[in-house]
Protein backbone atom coordinates (compact mmCIF):
# COMPACT_ATOMS: atom_id res chain seq x y z
CA UNK A 1 0.00 0.00 0.00
CA UNK A 2 1.37 3.48 -0.61
CA UNK A 3 1.72 6.10 1.50
CA UNK A 4 -0.40 8.63 1.67
CA UNK A 5 1.48 12.09 0.78
CA UNK A 6 -0.59 13.94 3.87
CA UNK A 7 0.18 13.64 7.31
CA UNK A 8 -3.29 12.23 9.34
CA UNK A 9 -3.56 13.47 12.56
CA UNK A 10 -6.43 14.30 14.93
CA UNK A 11 -7.61 17.59 15.70
CA UNK A 12 -6.63 20.78 16.32
CA UNK A 13 -5.52 21.52 13.01
CA UNK A 14 -5.14 25.20 12.94
CA UNK A 15 -2.99 26.21 15.31
CA UNK A 16 -2.71 30.05 16.95
CA UNK A 17 1.52 30.45 17.26
CA UNK A 18 0.24 32.13 21.15
CA UNK A 19 2.05 30.34 23.64
CA UNK A 20 3.01 30.62 27.17
CA UNK A 21 6.02 32.11 26.51
CA UNK A 22 4.94 34.45 24.27
CA UNK A 23 2.10 35.74 26.44
CA UNK A 24 4.05 36.57 29.12
CA UNK A 25 6.76 38.42 26.92
CA UNK A 26 4.38 40.48 25.57
CA UNK A 27 3.22 40.88 29.43
CA UNK A 28 6.55 41.76 30.44
CA UNK A 29 7.07 44.45 27.98
CA UNK A 30 3.80 45.78 28.88
CA UNK A 31 4.77 46.43 32.35
CA UNK A 32 8.15 47.53 32.00
CA UNK A 33 7.66 51.47 31.82
CA UNK A 34 5.73 51.14 34.71
CA UNK A 35 8.30 49.59 36.43
CA UNK A 36 10.64 52.11 34.77
CA UNK A 37 8.93 54.97 35.75
CA UNK A 38 8.96 53.97 39.41
CA UNK A 39 12.45 53.34 39.32
CA UNK A 40 12.59 56.96 37.91
CA UNK A 41 10.89 58.47 40.66
CA UNK A 42 11.66 56.19 43.77
CA UNK A 43 15.17 55.56 42.92
CA UNK A 44 17.58 52.36 42.98
CA UNK A 45 15.67 51.47 46.50
CA UNK A 46 12.95 50.82 44.35
CA UNK A 47 14.93 49.16 41.56
CA UNK A 48 16.26 46.83 44.81
CA UNK A 49 12.70 45.93 45.52
CA UNK A 50 11.90 44.64 42.33
CA UNK A 51 15.13 43.09 41.56
CA UNK A 52 14.80 40.94 45.34
CA UNK A 53 11.21 40.03 44.45
CA UNK A 54 11.85 39.02 40.97
CA UNK A 55 15.19 37.14 41.87
CA UNK A 56 12.93 35.55 44.65
CA UNK A 57 9.98 34.44 42.94
CA UNK A 58 12.38 32.48 40.50
CA UNK A 59 14.02 31.23 42.84
CA UNK A 60 11.37 29.71 44.81
CA UNK A 61 9.51 28.37 41.69
CA UNK A 62 12.75 26.24 40.22
CA UNK A 63 13.02 25.22 44.09
CA UNK A 64 9.36 24.03 44.60
CA UNK A 65 9.74 22.42 41.29
CA UNK A 66 12.80 20.46 42.15
CA UNK A 67 12.07 19.83 45.57
CA UNK A 68 8.72 17.83 44.08
CA UNK A 69 10.48 16.32 40.83
CA UNK A 70 8.68 18.24 38.54
CA UNK A 71 9.52 19.73 35.28
CA UNK A 72 11.45 22.95 36.10
CA UNK A 73 9.16 25.37 33.87
CA UNK A 74 10.90 29.14 35.25
CA UNK A 75 12.28 29.73 31.86
CA UNK A 76 8.23 30.59 30.53
CA UNK A 77 8.61 34.42 32.84
CA UNK A 78 5.46 33.65 34.59
CA UNK A 79 7.34 33.54 37.58
CA UNK A 80 9.05 36.69 36.32
CA UNK A 81 5.73 38.41 35.94
CA UNK A 82 4.75 37.12 39.62
CA UNK A 83 7.78 38.91 41.11
CA UNK A 84 7.35 42.33 39.13
CA UNK A 85 3.69 42.67 39.70
CA UNK A 86 4.10 41.89 43.63
CA UNK A 87 6.85 44.43 44.03
CA UNK A 88 4.90 46.90 42.22
CA UNK A 89 2.39 46.88 44.52
CA UNK A 90 4.66 47.20 47.20
CA UNK A 91 5.44 50.58 48.83
CA UNK A 92 9.41 51.54 47.97
CA UNK A 93 10.69 52.12 51.52
CA UNK A 94 9.64 48.42 52.58
CA UNK A 95 12.52 46.15 54.67
CA UNK A 96 14.25 44.25 51.39
CA UNK A 97 13.37 40.71 53.33
CA UNK A 98 9.82 41.86 53.42
CA UNK A 99 9.32 40.85 49.71
CA UNK A 100 10.86 37.30 49.65
CA UNK A 101 8.11 36.30 52.19
CA UNK A 102 5.63 38.06 49.77
CA UNK A 103 7.33 35.61 46.57
CA UNK A 104 7.27 32.85 48.87
CA UNK A 105 3.69 33.27 49.46
CA UNK A 106 2.66 34.28 46.16
CA UNK A 107 4.80 31.50 44.48
CA UNK A 108 4.81 27.38 46.75
CA UNK A 109 1.43 29.11 48.63
CA UNK A 110 -0.73 29.80 45.94
CA UNK A 111 0.73 28.86 42.99
CA UNK A 112 2.67 25.35 43.34
CA UNK A 113 0.64 24.34 45.83
CA UNK A 114 -2.41 24.81 43.44
CA UNK A 115 -1.00 23.08 40.77
CA UNK A 116 1.01 25.63 39.09
CA UNK A 117 0.75 27.79 35.95
CA UNK A 118 -2.86 28.02 35.40
CA UNK A 119 -4.42 26.30 38.43
CA UNK A 120 -3.94 29.19 40.99
CA UNK A 121 -7.25 30.19 42.44
CA UNK A 122 -5.74 33.83 43.20
CA UNK A 123 -3.78 36.25 41.55
CA UNK A 124 -0.57 35.04 43.02
CA UNK A 125 0.97 38.54 43.19
CA UNK A 126 -1.78 40.09 44.81
CA UNK A 127 -2.18 36.81 47.50
CA UNK A 128 1.73 37.81 48.08
CA UNK A 129 1.08 41.59 49.15
CA UNK A 130 -2.48 40.52 50.86
CA UNK A 131 -0.08 38.40 53.12
CA UNK A 132 2.46 40.68 54.01
CA UNK A 133 -0.16 43.52 54.84
CA UNK A 134 -1.90 40.83 56.93
CA UNK A 135 1.52 40.46 58.30
CA UNK A 136 3.11 43.08 58.35
CA UNK A 137 0.95 46.04 58.14
CA UNK A 138 3.00 48.86 59.92
CA UNK A 139 5.51 48.51 57.51
CA UNK A 140 3.05 48.14 54.51
CA UNK A 141 1.57 50.86 54.92
CA UNK A 142 4.31 53.45 56.09
CA UNK A 143 7.15 52.88 53.93
CA UNK A 144 5.96 54.96 51.36
CA UNK A 145 8.12 58.08 50.36
CA UNK A 146 7.64 61.83 47.93
CA UNK A 147 9.03 60.75 44.70
CA UNK A 148 12.49 62.48 44.40
CA UNK A 149 13.30 62.30 40.59
CA UNK A 150 16.81 59.56 40.85
CA UNK A 151 15.79 59.13 44.40
CA UNK A 152 17.97 61.12 46.96
CA UNK A 153 19.02 58.93 49.94
CA UNK A 154 17.26 61.28 51.88
CA UNK A 155 13.69 60.51 50.51
CA UNK A 156 10.81 62.49 53.06
CA UNK A 157 8.74 59.56 54.28
CA UNK A 158 5.16 60.68 53.49
CA UNK A 159 1.51 60.13 52.91
CA UNK A 160 0.12 58.95 49.75
CA UNK A 161 -2.85 60.64 48.41
CA UNK A 162 -5.15 57.76 48.69
CA UNK A 163 -4.37 57.99 52.91
CA UNK A 164 -4.68 61.82 52.65
CA UNK A 165 -8.18 61.31 51.36
CA UNK A 166 -9.20 58.87 53.50
CA UNK A 167 -8.58 61.04 56.39
CA UNK A 168 -10.25 64.05 54.76
CA UNK A 169 -7.30 66.45 54.62
CA UNK A 170 -6.80 66.20 50.70
CA UNK A 171 -8.71 67.51 47.33
CA UNK A 172 -6.72 67.07 44.47
CA UNK A 173 -6.07 70.24 42.21
CA UNK A 174 -5.26 70.54 38.59
CA UNK A 175 -1.54 70.35 39.56
CA UNK A 176 -2.54 66.92 41.13
CA UNK A 177 -3.65 65.42 37.99
CA UNK A 178 -0.78 65.81 36.16
CA UNK A 179 1.65 64.57 38.65
CA UNK A 180 -0.30 62.00 39.02
CA UNK A 181 -0.51 61.14 35.19
CA UNK A 182 3.22 61.27 35.23
CA UNK A 183 3.73 59.16 38.29
CA UNK A 184 5.43 62.08 40.44
CA UNK A 185 2.96 60.96 43.35
CA UNK A 186 3.42 58.75 46.73
CA UNK A 187 2.73 55.63 46.29
CA UNK A 188 3.85 51.79 45.51
CA UNK A 189 7.05 51.33 43.01
CA UNK A 190 4.38 50.59 40.00
CA UNK A 191 1.44 51.81 40.25
CA UNK A 192 1.98 55.44 40.35
CA UNK A 193 2.90 56.76 36.57
CA UNK A 194 -0.94 56.63 35.15
CA UNK A 195 0.30 57.07 31.37
CA UNK A 196 2.59 54.25 31.31
CA UNK A 197 0.09 51.87 32.89
CA UNK A 198 -2.28 53.02 30.33
CA UNK A 199 0.74 52.93 27.57
CA UNK A 200 1.35 48.96 28.36
CA UNK A 201 -2.62 48.32 29.16
CA UNK A 202 -3.35 49.45 25.06
CA UNK A 203 -0.56 47.49 23.99
CA UNK A 204 -2.03 43.92 25.87
CA UNK A 205 -5.09 44.80 24.35
CA UNK A 206 -4.03 45.67 20.37
CA UNK A 207 -1.92 42.37 21.11
CA UNK A 208 -5.25 40.24 22.05
CA UNK A 209 -3.63 39.50 25.13
CA UNK A 210 -6.64 40.68 27.38
CA UNK A 211 -9.79 42.21 26.21
CA UNK A 212 -11.45 45.33 26.74
CA UNK A 213 -14.53 43.70 28.96
CA UNK A 214 -12.71 43.46 32.13
CA UNK A 215 -10.33 47.05 32.65
CA UNK A 216 -13.02 48.74 30.93
CA UNK A 217 -15.98 47.82 33.79
CA UNK A 218 -13.70 47.85 36.58
CA UNK A 219 -12.87 51.54 35.87
CA UNK A 220 -16.28 52.91 34.57
CA UNK A 221 -17.92 51.29 37.45
CA UNK A 222 -15.61 52.56 39.98
CA UNK A 223 -15.21 55.87 38.32
CA UNK A 224 -19.29 55.99 38.26
CA UNK A 225 -19.19 54.67 41.99
CA UNK A 226 -16.80 57.75 42.58
CA UNK A 227 -18.55 60.22 41.06
CA UNK A 228 -21.90 59.49 42.76
CA UNK A 229 -20.75 58.65 46.23
CA UNK A 230 -18.20 61.58 46.83
CA UNK A 231 -18.55 62.95 50.45
CA UNK A 232 -17.92 66.27 49.33
CA UNK A 233 -20.40 65.95 46.92
CA UNK A 234 -20.95 64.93 43.11
CA UNK A 235 -17.96 65.60 41.47
CA UNK A 236 -16.14 64.42 38.32
CA UNK A 237 -13.02 65.83 39.22
CA UNK A 238 -12.46 63.75 42.13
CA UNK A 239 -13.92 60.69 40.62
CA UNK A 240 -11.30 60.99 37.90
CA UNK A 241 -8.33 61.26 40.49
CA UNK A 242 -9.71 57.82 41.73
CA UNK A 243 -9.17 56.33 38.62
CA UNK A 244 -5.52 57.72 38.42
CA UNK A 245 -4.54 57.58 41.59
CA UNK A 246 -3.62 54.28 43.93
CA UNK A 247 -3.58 50.87 42.03
CA UNK A 248 -6.52 51.01 40.26
CA UNK A 249 -5.16 51.10 36.56
CA UNK A 250 -2.31 48.94 37.60
CA UNK A 251 -4.80 46.32 39.10
CA UNK A 252 -7.11 46.44 36.09
CA UNK A 253 -4.95 45.51 32.83
CA UNK A 254 -2.48 43.58 34.56
CA UNK A 255 -4.39 41.86 37.27
CA UNK A 256 -7.70 41.46 36.80
CA UNK A 257 -7.04 40.38 33.80
CA UNK A 258 -5.15 37.25 34.50
CA UNK A 259 -6.28 34.22 33.04
CA UNK A 260 -6.62 31.44 35.55
CA UNK A 261 -8.77 33.77 37.70
CA UNK A 262 -11.17 35.81 35.79
CA UNK A 263 -13.73 34.37 33.74
CA UNK A 264 -14.45 33.27 30.46
CA UNK A 265 -17.19 34.52 28.90
CA UNK A 266 -17.29 38.55 27.66
CA UNK A 267 -20.39 39.13 29.88
CA UNK A 268 -19.18 36.95 32.70
CA UNK A 269 -15.81 39.39 32.17
CA UNK A 270 -18.10 42.40 32.71
CA UNK A 271 -19.57 41.33 35.53
CA UNK A 272 -16.34 40.47 37.49
CA UNK A 273 -14.44 43.78 36.28
CA UNK A 274 -17.43 45.88 37.56
CA UNK A 275 -17.99 43.54 40.95
CA UNK A 276 -14.13 44.73 41.27
CA UNK A 277 -14.85 48.11 40.82
CA UNK A 278 -17.65 48.56 43.18
CA UNK A 279 -15.23 46.38 46.17
CA UNK A 280 -12.68 48.88 45.28
CA UNK A 281 -14.67 52.22 45.91
CA UNK A 282 -16.58 50.59 49.16
CA UNK A 283 -13.46 49.88 50.69
CA UNK A 284 -11.78 53.29 49.41
CA UNK A 285 -14.72 55.18 50.69
CA UNK A 286 -16.17 53.64 53.61
CA UNK A 287 -13.73 50.94 54.64
CA UNK A 288 -10.45 50.99 57.27
CA UNK A 289 -7.56 51.06 54.35
CA UNK A 290 -7.17 53.94 52.13
CA UNK A 291 -6.73 51.66 49.14
CA UNK A 292 -9.00 48.35 48.31
CA UNK A 293 -7.92 47.11 44.37
CA UNK A 294 -5.80 44.47 45.90
CA UNK A 295 -8.82 42.99 47.65
CA UNK A 296 -11.81 43.49 45.70
CA UNK A 297 -9.95 41.99 42.72
CA UNK A 298 -9.34 39.00 45.07
CA UNK A 299 -12.70 39.07 46.43
CA UNK A 300 -13.81 38.32 42.72
CA UNK A 301 -11.01 36.05 42.30
CA UNK A 302 -12.93 33.98 44.63
CA UNK A 303 -16.12 34.66 42.83
CA UNK A 304 -14.95 33.69 38.90
CA UNK A 305 -16.25 29.72 39.36
CA UNK A 306 -19.25 30.77 40.54
CA UNK A 307 -20.04 33.45 37.62
CA UNK A 308 -18.07 31.10 34.89
CA UNK A 309 -21.01 28.91 36.35
CA UNK A 310 -23.80 31.27 35.43
CA UNK A 311 -22.36 32.25 32.57
CA UNK A 312 -22.24 29.70 30.47
CA UNK A 313 -22.87 29.56 26.92
CA UNK A 314 -26.56 28.02 25.54
CA UNK A 315 -25.05 24.85 24.17
CA UNK A 316 -25.97 25.47 20.29
CA UNK A 317 -29.43 23.70 19.24
CA UNK A 318 -29.93 23.05 23.17
CA UNK A 319 -32.97 25.62 25.07
CA UNK A 320 -32.31 26.85 28.19
CA UNK A 321 -34.28 25.37 30.30
CA UNK A 322 -37.58 27.20 31.53
CA UNK A 323 -37.27 28.73 28.18
CA UNK B 1 2.33 -5.23 78.23
CA UNK B 2 3.97 -4.84 74.61
CA UNK B 3 0.82 -3.94 73.16
CA UNK B 4 0.10 -1.31 75.68
CA UNK B 5 3.49 -0.42 74.46
CA UNK B 6 3.23 -0.15 71.33
CA UNK B 7 -0.07 1.71 71.79
CA UNK B 8 1.80 4.26 73.55
CA UNK B 9 4.22 4.91 70.96
CA UNK B 10 1.63 4.72 68.27
CA UNK B 11 0.18 7.77 69.77
CA UNK B 12 2.97 9.80 69.73
CA UNK B 13 4.34 8.96 66.41
CA UNK B 14 2.23 7.05 63.98
CA UNK B 15 -0.67 7.81 64.83
CA UNK B 16 -0.59 11.48 66.32
CA UNK B 17 -3.49 12.83 66.86
CA UNK B 18 -2.88 16.51 65.27
CA UNK B 19 -0.10 15.57 62.43
CA UNK B 20 -1.34 12.06 61.43
CA UNK B 21 -5.33 11.87 62.28
CA UNK B 22 -5.51 15.82 62.00
CA UNK B 23 -8.40 15.70 64.87
CA UNK B 24 -9.29 17.58 67.28
CA UNK B 25 -7.98 20.71 64.98
CA UNK B 26 -9.94 23.69 66.58
CA UNK B 27 -8.56 24.46 69.55
CA UNK B 28 -5.00 23.53 68.09
CA UNK B 29 -5.46 26.45 65.60
CA UNK B 30 -7.06 28.61 67.93
CA UNK B 31 -4.92 28.49 71.02
CA UNK B 32 -0.93 27.92 70.02
CA UNK B 33 0.35 30.94 69.62
CA UNK B 34 2.83 30.38 72.12
CA UNK B 35 4.32 27.53 74.16
CA UNK B 36 2.54 28.36 77.23
CA UNK B 37 -0.81 27.83 75.76
CA UNK B 38 0.42 24.52 74.01
CA UNK B 39 1.66 23.15 76.77
CA UNK B 40 -1.77 24.30 78.58
CA UNK B 41 -3.97 22.60 76.55
CA UNK B 42 -2.00 20.01 75.58
CA UNK B 43 -1.74 18.65 79.77
CA UNK B 44 -5.06 19.38 80.43
CA UNK B 45 -6.59 17.49 77.84
CA UNK B 46 -4.30 14.71 78.32
CA UNK B 47 -5.43 14.24 81.95
CA UNK B 48 -8.94 14.40 81.29
CA UNK B 49 -8.50 11.87 78.32
CA UNK B 50 -6.54 9.36 80.79
CA UNK B 51 -9.27 9.70 83.71
CA UNK B 52 -12.17 9.51 81.18
CA UNK B 53 -10.33 6.87 79.77
CA UNK B 54 -9.70 4.61 82.48
CA UNK B 55 -13.02 5.14 84.05
CA UNK B 56 -14.82 4.53 80.78
CA UNK B 57 -12.83 0.94 80.45
CA UNK B 58 -13.74 0.39 84.45
CA UNK B 59 -17.22 0.61 84.17
CA UNK B 60 -18.14 -0.02 80.55
CA UNK B 61 -19.97 -3.41 81.54
CA UNK B 62 -22.45 -0.99 83.42
CA UNK B 63 -22.88 1.24 80.17
CA UNK B 64 -26.01 0.78 78.35
CA UNK B 65 -25.03 0.78 74.51
CA UNK B 66 -27.65 2.36 73.54
CA UNK B 67 -26.73 5.64 75.66
CA UNK B 68 -23.19 5.32 76.03
CA UNK B 69 -21.96 8.95 74.32
CA UNK B 70 -24.49 10.61 76.76
CA UNK B 71 -22.23 8.64 79.60
CA UNK B 72 -19.43 9.58 77.80
CA UNK B 73 -20.13 12.87 77.78
CA UNK B 74 -21.10 13.05 81.17
CA UNK B 75 -17.73 11.52 82.24
CA UNK B 76 -15.72 13.64 80.47
CA UNK B 77 -17.48 17.02 81.50
CA UNK B 78 -16.73 15.86 85.11
CA UNK B 79 -12.42 15.42 84.52
CA UNK B 80 -13.34 18.47 82.44
CA UNK B 81 -14.54 20.89 85.31
CA UNK B 82 -12.19 19.10 87.99
CA UNK B 83 -9.09 20.49 85.40
CA UNK B 84 -11.02 24.17 84.83
CA UNK B 85 -11.22 24.38 88.84
CA UNK B 86 -8.00 23.38 89.56
CA UNK B 87 -6.62 26.14 86.85
CA UNK B 88 -8.71 28.85 88.23
CA UNK B 89 -7.31 27.58 91.40
CA UNK B 90 -3.24 27.73 90.58
CA UNK B 91 -2.71 28.79 87.18
CA UNK B 92 -5.23 31.95 86.45
CA UNK B 93 -3.29 33.45 84.08
CA UNK B 94 -2.77 30.43 81.96
CA UNK B 95 -6.93 29.63 82.38
CA UNK B 96 -7.48 33.54 81.06
CA UNK B 97 -5.37 33.48 78.10
CA UNK B 98 -6.99 29.61 77.29
CA UNK B 99 -10.37 31.15 78.05
CA UNK B 100 -13.38 28.87 76.44
CA UNK B 101 -11.22 26.47 74.82
CA UNK B 102 -10.86 24.66 78.57
CA UNK B 103 -14.77 24.00 78.77
CA UNK B 104 -14.49 23.02 75.28
CA UNK B 105 -12.16 19.66 76.45
CA UNK B 106 -15.49 18.01 77.36
CA UNK B 107 -16.47 17.46 73.36
CA UNK B 108 -12.70 16.90 72.31
CA UNK B 109 -13.28 14.85 69.31
CA UNK B 110 -10.06 13.08 70.22
CA UNK B 111 -11.31 12.33 74.04
CA UNK B 112 -14.74 11.12 72.42
CA UNK B 113 -12.88 8.80 69.66
CA UNK B 114 -10.41 6.96 71.95
CA UNK B 115 -13.43 6.57 74.68
CA UNK B 116 -15.67 5.41 71.83
CA UNK B 117 -12.94 3.28 69.72
CA UNK B 118 -10.30 1.88 72.17
CA UNK B 119 -11.37 2.37 75.61
CA UNK B 120 -14.61 1.00 75.82
CA UNK B 121 -13.19 -2.27 74.04
CA UNK B 122 -9.62 -2.90 75.54
CA UNK B 123 -8.33 -4.25 78.83
CA UNK B 124 -7.36 -1.41 81.35
CA UNK B 125 -3.35 -1.75 81.21
CA UNK B 126 -3.97 -0.82 77.34
CA UNK B 127 -6.00 1.59 77.29
CA UNK B 128 -4.04 3.85 80.04
CA UNK B 129 -1.05 3.46 78.29
CA UNK B 130 -2.83 4.31 75.07
CA UNK B 131 -4.56 7.09 76.33
CA UNK B 132 -1.37 8.15 77.62
CA UNK B 133 0.50 8.31 74.14
CA UNK B 134 -2.60 10.06 72.44
CA UNK B 135 -2.40 13.14 75.25
CA UNK B 136 1.50 12.79 74.88
CA UNK B 137 1.57 13.23 71.32
CA UNK B 138 -1.40 15.74 71.38
CA UNK B 139 0.64 17.62 73.86
CA UNK B 140 3.89 17.56 71.67
CA UNK B 141 2.14 18.85 68.58
CA UNK B 142 0.68 21.81 70.33
CA UNK B 143 3.89 22.39 72.13
CA UNK B 144 5.78 22.41 68.43
CA UNK B 145 2.94 24.42 66.88
CA UNK B 146 2.95 27.00 69.72
CA UNK B 147 6.67 27.42 69.71
CA UNK B 148 6.82 28.37 65.64
CA UNK B 149 3.99 30.70 65.95
CA UNK B 150 5.49 32.43 68.97
CA UNK B 151 9.16 32.71 67.63
CA UNK B 152 7.80 33.93 64.30
CA UNK B 153 4.81 35.90 65.37
CA UNK B 154 6.26 37.52 69.07
CA UNK B 155 10.01 36.41 68.63
CA UNK B 156 10.03 34.87 71.91
CA UNK B 157 9.99 31.37 73.27
CA UNK B 158 8.49 31.12 76.60
CA UNK B 159 8.13 35.21 76.96
CA UNK B 160 11.71 35.25 76.54
CA UNK B 161 12.71 37.42 73.69
CA UNK B 162 14.65 35.57 70.65
CA UNK B 163 14.79 37.89 67.80
CA UNK B 164 15.98 41.24 67.78
CA UNK B 165 13.05 44.23 68.62
CA UNK B 166 13.90 45.65 65.56
CA UNK B 167 12.48 43.17 63.27
CA UNK B 168 8.98 43.32 62.63
CA UNK B 169 6.81 40.76 64.14
CA UNK B 170 5.08 38.88 61.25
CA UNK B 171 1.70 38.99 62.57
CA UNK B 172 -0.31 36.33 60.65
CA UNK B 173 1.25 34.06 62.08
CA UNK B 174 -1.01 34.88 65.51
CA UNK B 175 -4.21 34.83 63.66
CA UNK B 176 -5.66 31.59 62.72
CA UNK B 177 -4.80 31.82 59.48
CA UNK B 178 -1.09 31.59 60.61
CA UNK B 179 -1.69 28.55 62.88
CA UNK B 180 -3.21 26.60 59.38
CA UNK B 181 -0.14 27.30 57.84
CA UNK B 182 2.45 25.98 60.14
CA UNK B 183 -0.07 23.16 60.60
CA UNK B 184 0.34 22.92 57.05
CA UNK B 185 3.60 23.19 56.54
CA UNK B 186 5.21 20.91 59.96
CA UNK B 187 2.63 18.17 58.47
CA UNK B 188 4.33 18.36 55.47
CA UNK B 189 8.23 18.11 57.40
CA UNK B 190 7.32 15.59 59.35
CA UNK B 191 5.92 13.68 56.36
CA UNK B 192 8.93 14.33 54.57
CA UNK B 193 11.35 12.79 57.48
CA UNK B 194 8.96 9.60 57.69
CA UNK B 195 9.70 8.59 54.06
CA UNK B 196 13.43 9.49 54.40
CA UNK B 197 13.78 7.48 57.83
CA UNK B 198 11.33 4.49 56.31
Amino acid sequence: MERPRYTVTATPHIRASDSIERTMYYVLIALAPAAVMGVVFFGLRALAVIGISIASAVIFEALYQKLTRKPVTVKDGSAVITGLLLAMTLPPALPLWMPVIGSFAAIVLVKQLFGGLGHNFLNPALAGRAILMAAYASPMTVAFYTPNVWGSVDAVTSATPLLLMESGVFTPSAPDFLASFAGNIGGSIGETAAFALLAGGLFLLVKKVITWHIPVSFIASAGVLAFLLNPGGVSGGIALYHILAGGLLLGAFFMATDYPTSPVTPVGKVIFGAGCGVITMVIRLYGGYPEGVAYAILLMNLAVPLIDRYTRPRVLGIKKRGA
Amino acid sequence: MIKALVRFKKGILDENPIFSQAIALCPVLAVTTTVNNGIGLGVATLSVLFASAMVVCFIRRFISDRVRIPCFIVISATFTTVVQLLMEAFLPALNDSLGIFIPLIVVNCLILARMESFAAKNPPLTVAFDSLGMGLGFTLALTLIGAVREVMGFGTVFGITVIPEAIPRNILMILPPGGFFVLGFLIVGLRALKRKGA
